[in-house]
């Protein structure tokens, strides 16, 4: 109580902060009074730790649910207390956060999945996979955006890298060669998107929306005339199996999340550190980040802002179009109807919400990919929560993540904004 | 290095903004550029750096002709520009701003900064300046902000040197200092071309002084000519500097401000317990840097501002809590310190820029539609009064000068009953004539009777209209003294120092 009293004085982070943990201490007050009191007594709750071959560490983890409920959700009120204690003096909450949150989520396991199995590691493999395009396309996003040119054509890109790469691998029969063209076909959604955007100016939002529906547009007719009457040639490609990586494939739990998957994946990881990089420790970062933030200063010590910007769109294109790769030849091989399914939009989400960095990114798609997860399996073993509003989980997450962590974010100041000399005139 | 220019032409639709100018500056020397805003002397500078292109006419360097397609071109011929609105990248640091667009890398690719280092570190020494490699630009204030600019400029071997407007930013502190800088510069051998409208800096620190009146070369000047002179030169016809100002009467107080706090949203204070008076039939002015609070009060007193605590008195009645509109109508006039952002709106013509605040009343409304007949006769009866220049009424305000567009702010604002007026840089980039407009309208309100609050960075502005002046400094008041002040004392405050 003293902290609420207190927190006339706060900054606005530091209340939003301090709300945010308000309202998980009081979800973990609920945890606590319904899970953990209010749970069939003698009802156990399994959790699953090896997938495959790999060395064992623990094979199976049983708990009474209500124990676990109940032990769980102490766990995350005392986290919740030493947060608010610590933002209250300053200082950093980030482990206590992350301890509330995953201990909330641990007593809502044991009592959702009361007397059935849950498969954890194989759920963390599942959101990894879940969170690929989402890397993917907030990576490209990132590529863009950082020179200040917006991105909204995500979801088309990925689109058409799904497309491509499915069809090309379905006719040659070879994946590796589906693998090589779903960059080209995102790089060539970027083509235009560059040429109208920087070219001739067009604003970038409404451009990057008609990029989008017109791919939609596209392979729907694609798919209708092509895909679904000559299945057999054009839409059914091999896929990628998975590659375990020597000894670390090995590693108990985190083996078979991370190094027991397919070439995409592993691509996915060197991007991202390239990326990160890159952008951080070179010219050409240190050349994009400034296009980004303030093009007239970069333009006036003799950097060509368009053309830096373009060749960025263009590689965008290029990052998201191989995430598209990942819906066709990266997992079952053959190429449906709108598959992508707004992860293009998600992924724009995900790079706002890690405050368009390369880490803040990744962990906020690896989020997304985890909250999407959970709801699938949740459903396949059968809890009693109506689906729909297990759909809604990720979204309610994101917001409540949002407004607490992140609060107001700072974009690329320049982004969106055509760059032209004598703009000012 | 001798920088020449020939015949140098440049237009942008039917504005003519070059018309085949001359100049040149010699090894080591000082050549001051004097004109208006508008005179055309930003694009005649940013033709030399290559930001943009003449229509005709050749730069000479040493005597040789040079052609400058890009602003590469023109580092890579000796010539640095300080801009005047700086070209460094806020959330980067000095270092990283110093080395964007000549890095160095070593493997990998990995930026090397040592060597920019080095030789950053070097050269700041020899200037006797403390600068931060490492520090943020937007942490730094705006004087070593320039600083950065010009040792910018330097890292790559400038030997001429363009300061636009460099002055415009800086407390009279930092332009004495950075005088001081140009003068070593000189010495070291750079030629220097400075721009500006300020008369008593170009007289202070020039060899020569080229005056540039509508895109035209009008005339030369030695720094010995008076104010005046190189005044009615700039402006081509005789102006009056000082603005006649008589004793004045003082009333009753209309304004009470009592410990007035302003904080922004995330609960920083940005105006910390203000207080003071004004009464009928004066002026106070409240003189400061740009930055430490005046926009902030300056739009309280409408309550434009959130997060206020404290009290504000019109006339005893109480403003803070009011909405905008109750606010105006108490009998405030408010003069807002951007006219093309918050004073008009651009795209509407001037007839419905002056009925903005009484649109909602009779005769312009009748019931809810507005009555065009009342509206155009009004504007054009403002418009005689306050000699807005324009083609017609039925203009779009985006089409008038600046100096124009604050007559119809002027115009709007002045047409309600006032008992206060609040002038926030009411002259901010105007041309002399229009400032001219704008100073004899303020002292007519004052001496009607009528309180006027203004706020101004220009100390020759303040100087020349207040009866006393209140200094602002890091969302304080430090002191209000009379008008008699010197110079120097009140570029202390603004700097805030406090004997």
């Amino acid at each position: 109580m003293k902290n609420l009293i207190a927190m006339k004085s706060f900054t606005a982070t530091q209340r939003r902060q301090t709300w945010l943990h308000i309202v998980l201490f009081i979800i973990a007050l609920f945890e606590l009074k319904a899970f953990g009191f209010g749970n069939p007594a003698n009802a156990k709750t399994t959790f699953g730790f090896t997938l495959a071959k790999e060395w064992v560490l623990i094979h199976t983890w049983i708990i009474g649910s209500a124990t676990g409920s109940y032990l769980f959700s102490i766990i995350a009120l005392i986290a919740a207390v030493v947060a608010i204690t610590l933002i209250a003096l300053k200082k950093r909450a980030g482990l206590a956060t992350a301890v509330t949150g995953l201990a909330l989520m641990m007593g809502f396991l044991c009592w959702a999945a009361a007397g059935k199995f849950i498969p954890l590691t194989g759920m963390l493999q599942g959101s990894l996979l879940l969170a690929v395009p989402l890397v993917f396309g907030s990576m490209s996003g990132l590529l863009s955006e950082r020179s200040g040119v917006i991105n909204i054509a995500i979801e088309g890109q990925l689109l058409a890298g799904a497309f491509a790469s499915g069809v090309v691998a379905s006719l040659t029969h070879k994946s590796a060669l589906g693998l090589l063209v779903a960059p080209l076909a995102g790089a060539l959604i970027s083509l235009l998107l560059a040429t109208f955007a920087i070219k001739f100016s067009v604003d970038q939002v409404i451009l990057g929306f008609v990029l989008n529906v017109l791919v939609i547009g596209l392979t729907d007719f694609l798919y209708k005339k092509l895909l679904i009457p000559y299945q057999t040639t054009w839409n059914s490609g091999p896929s990628f199996s998975r590659i375990e990586i020597p000894l670390i494939g090995k590693l108990p739990i985190i083996g078979p999340i991370f190094f027991n998957q397919t070439l995409i994946v592993y691509l996915m990881y060197l991007i991202v550190v390239i990326i990160t990089y890159s952008l951080f420790k070179t010219k050409w970062g240190l050349r994009t980040r400034a296009v980004g933030e303030h093009p007239t200063a970069a333009d006036s010590v003799g950097i060509d802002v368009n053309k830096l910007r373009f060749r960025n769109v263009l590689i965008a294109g290029l990052v998201s179009g191989l995430g598209g790769a990942y819906f066709t030849i990266g997992s079952t091989g053959s190429f449906s109807k709108e598959m992508t399914s707004g992860a293009g939009f998600i992924a724009l989400a995900a790079l706002i919400f890690g405050k368009w960095t390369p880490m803040g990114a990744v962990s906020a798609a690896l989020l997304f990919g985890f909250a999407d997860n959970l709801q699938g399996t949740l459903s396949i073993i059968g809890v009693s929560i109506p689906s729909e509003f297990m759909l809604m989980v990720p979204y309610i997450a994101t917001i409540i993540a949002v407004s607490g962590l992140v609060g107001r974010v700072r974009a690329p100041k320049a982004d969106g904004i055509h760059y032209s000399r004598g703009g000012s005139h | 290095m001798s920088l020449e220019l020939k015949g140098i032409t440049k237009s942008f639709g039917s504005l003519l903004a070059n018309d085949s100018i001359d100049l040149s500056v010699g090894d080591g020397e000082i050549l001051a550029i004097l004109g208006e805003n508008g005179a055309g002397k930003s694009t005649l500078m940013n033709i030399v750096y290559g930001l943009l292109q003449p229509d005709a006419g050749e730069i000479r360097v040493n005597g040789q002709l040079v052609s400058i397609n890009e602003p590469s071109d023109a580092l890579a011929a000796g010539i640095g520009m300080v801009h005047q609105h700086f070209m460094l990248i806020p959330v980067f640091t000095v270092l990283e701003n110093i080395v964007l667009g000549h890095e160095a890398t070593s493997k990998l690719g990995k930026l090397d900064l040592t060597s920019a280092r080095a030789k950053l570190l070097a050269l700041a020494k020899d200037f006797g300046f403390v600068i931060d490699p490492d520090a943020l630009v937007e942490s730094l204030p705006v004087g070593v902000q320039q600083r950065v600019e010009i040792l910018k400029a330097l890292m790559y071997d400038a030997k001429v040197l363009i300061l636009d407007e460099p002055t415009a930013v800086l407390t009279p502190q930092e332009t004495d200092e950075l005088l001081e800088v140009i003068r070593r510069l000189r010495t070291q051998g750079t030629s220097i071309i400075f721009i500006s409208h300020k008369l008593r800096e170009v007289k202070a620190i020039a060899n020569r002084i080229s005056v540039i009146r509508r895109g035209k070369v009008v005339g030369s000047a030695e720094p010995s000519a008076s104010q005046e002179e190189l005044a009615s030169l700039m402006v081509g016809r005789p102006v009056n500097l000082a603005p006649d100002k008589t004793p004045h009467t003082i009333g009753e107080v209309i304004l009470h401000v009592k410990d007035l706090t302003i904080s922004d949203a995330t609960g920083r204070a940005l105006v910390k317990d203000v207080s003071f008076d004004v009464r009928g039939g004066e002026v106070l002015a409240i003189a400061g840097v740009q930055g430490n609070g005046q926009s902030e009060l300056a739009q309280s007193i409408i309550n434009l501002e959130p997060h206020v605590v404290g009290s504000m008195t019109l006339e005893g009645r109480e403003l803070v809590g009011m909405s905008v509109h109750q606010s105006l109508h108490e009998g405030i006039a408010f003069i807002p310190e951007s006219r093309e952002l918050d004073g008009l709106i651009s795209s509407f013509s001037i007839a419905d820029n002056l009925i903005l605040d009484t649109h909602r009343e009779k005769p312009y409304a009748k019931g809810i539609t507005l009555s065009p007949r009342e509206v155009f006769a009004e504007a054009e009866v403002k418009a005689k009064e306050f000699d807005i220049r324009a083609q017609s009424i039925k203009d779009p305000a985006s089409s008038l000068s600046g100096g124009n567009k604050q007559k119809v702010v002027l115009a709007r604002e002045l047409s309600r009953p006032v008992k206060l007026l609040v002038a926030s840089q009411p002259t901010r980039g105007l041309d002399v004539g229009s400032i001219e407009f704008v100073h004899e309208r303020i002292l007519a309100e004052r001496d009607a009777g009528r309180a006027v609050l203004l706020f101004s960075t220009e100390l020759d502005e303040v100087l020349a209209l207040a009866d006393r002046i209140a200094v602002m400094y890091a969302g304080k008041i430090l002191a209000i003294v009379d008008s008699g002040v010197t110079r120097e004392k009140l570029g202390l405050l603004m700097a805030g120092v406090v004997e």
